[in-house]
């Protein structure tokens, strides 16, 4: 186990660390989603409703970003 | 390969974070790109709302009404979410959004520097909003504010495990709040840079590597015009997270 296999491990692991963004990407999908279905059925209730869609989307990102730190940290910092 | 050769020419996406010192101070109060491009901003925002509000008309001028935007969309944003007693807290969200707004936008300049991409700034200014948060909430509640940790109905026998999970959610909120927007500015910026590296090393490829350089270019151009929202947007979100936590400092038990 020489420092070449550290090295391309590390690489693995920032990739697989990437795969953690598929959750954030479901979360944001779908509140935006849901978002459209309740603002279709109630226009004059949506325009009231964007300051909680954005901190949903907001709260699900963030998530996402961990990952992306994860992968960061892996590639510069390990 | 020829086509990684522009990676060690410096077009690596990473240097344009780089912290440059621009004036020698002592005790490490050096004059950075870093500190420049944050009075940069602060300038233009006095500057900006002191043009704005110069005339005070009644009936406003172009810029006056962009002014007056800003004002009226933070404050209906902190009564949405906290009432009229929450707009005690509106000069600190509304220096605070427009600090991370003209930072970001400034940022957006080709060449400029983002601040918000460094955690060290975002983490100071959530570190202080969590101060500003507990340090009212026992200010005005004392004790009671620890109600926070402990919604109301819960069952005896749940206290323990909910008391812990508010806790570690309550620890968790400075350290997203600094991370989604260092994260946010970071990745876009790199996008940004990649694509733009992208678009340059295949247009000097030869062959039909130039075709798929302009698919790179203009897929580069469209996400310029995504991270101008992106920047509209986090400024906001750190807005309105801050005024929910605030919130939570005016009225406790949820």
């Amino acid at each position: 186990m020489g420092p070449e296999f550290a090295l391309g491990m590390k690489y693995v692991g920032a990739g697989l660390a990437c795969l953690g963004m598929i959750g954030a990407a479901i979360g944001v999908g779908n509140i935006f989603g849901s978002f459209l279905d309740g603002a279709l059925r109630n226009p004059s209730a949506a325009s009231k409703q964007t300051g909680n869609l954005f901190v949903g989307a907001a709260f699900a990102e963030a998530l996402g970003l961990f990952a992306f730190l994860i992968a960061l940290l892996l590639l510069f910092a390990v | 390969m020829t086509l990684l050769l522009p990676v060690a020419a410096g077009l690596d996406p990473i240097s344009q974070f780089e912290i440059k010192t621009l004036i020698d101070l002592p005790y490490g109060l050096d004059f950075t790109n870093s500190t420049f491009f944050m009075l940069l901003g602060v300038l233009s925002i006095v500057l900006f709302f002191g043009l704005a509000a110069r005339k005070k008309a009644l009936v406003p001028g172009r810029l006056q009404s962009i002014g007056e935007m800003g004002y009226t969309f933070i404050a209906d944003m902190i009564r949405g979410v906290s009432g009229e007693e929450g707009l005690k807290f509106f000069p600190f969200v509304f220096t605070l959004f427009f600090f991370i707004l003209f930072a970001n936008l400034i940022g957006m300049i080709p060449f400029a520097f983002t601040t918000t991409s460094h955690i060290a700034v975002t983490a100071t200014l959530s570190v202080m909003v969590i101060s500003i948060v507990i340090g009212y909430g026992f200010f005005k509640h004392g004790l009671g504010f620890l109600k926070l940790f402990v919604p109301a109905g819960v069952p005896g026998w749940l206290i323990p495990a909910i008391f812990l999970i508010e806790v570690i959610s309550f620890l968790a909120r400075p350290l997203t709040l600094a991370l989604r927007l260092f994260a946010n500015m970071l990745a876009g910026h790199i996008t940004l840079k990649l694509f733009a590296g992208f678009a340059l090393m295949l247009a000097t490829a030869g062959g039909v590597y130039p075709l798929v350089g302009l698919v790179s270019f203009l897929t580069g151009t469209t996400l310029n015009a995504l991270e101008f929202l992106v920047a509209g947007i986090q400024a906001f979100v750190f807005a309105i997270l801050t005024v929910i936590y605030l919130n939570d400092a005016l009225h406790p038990s949820h």
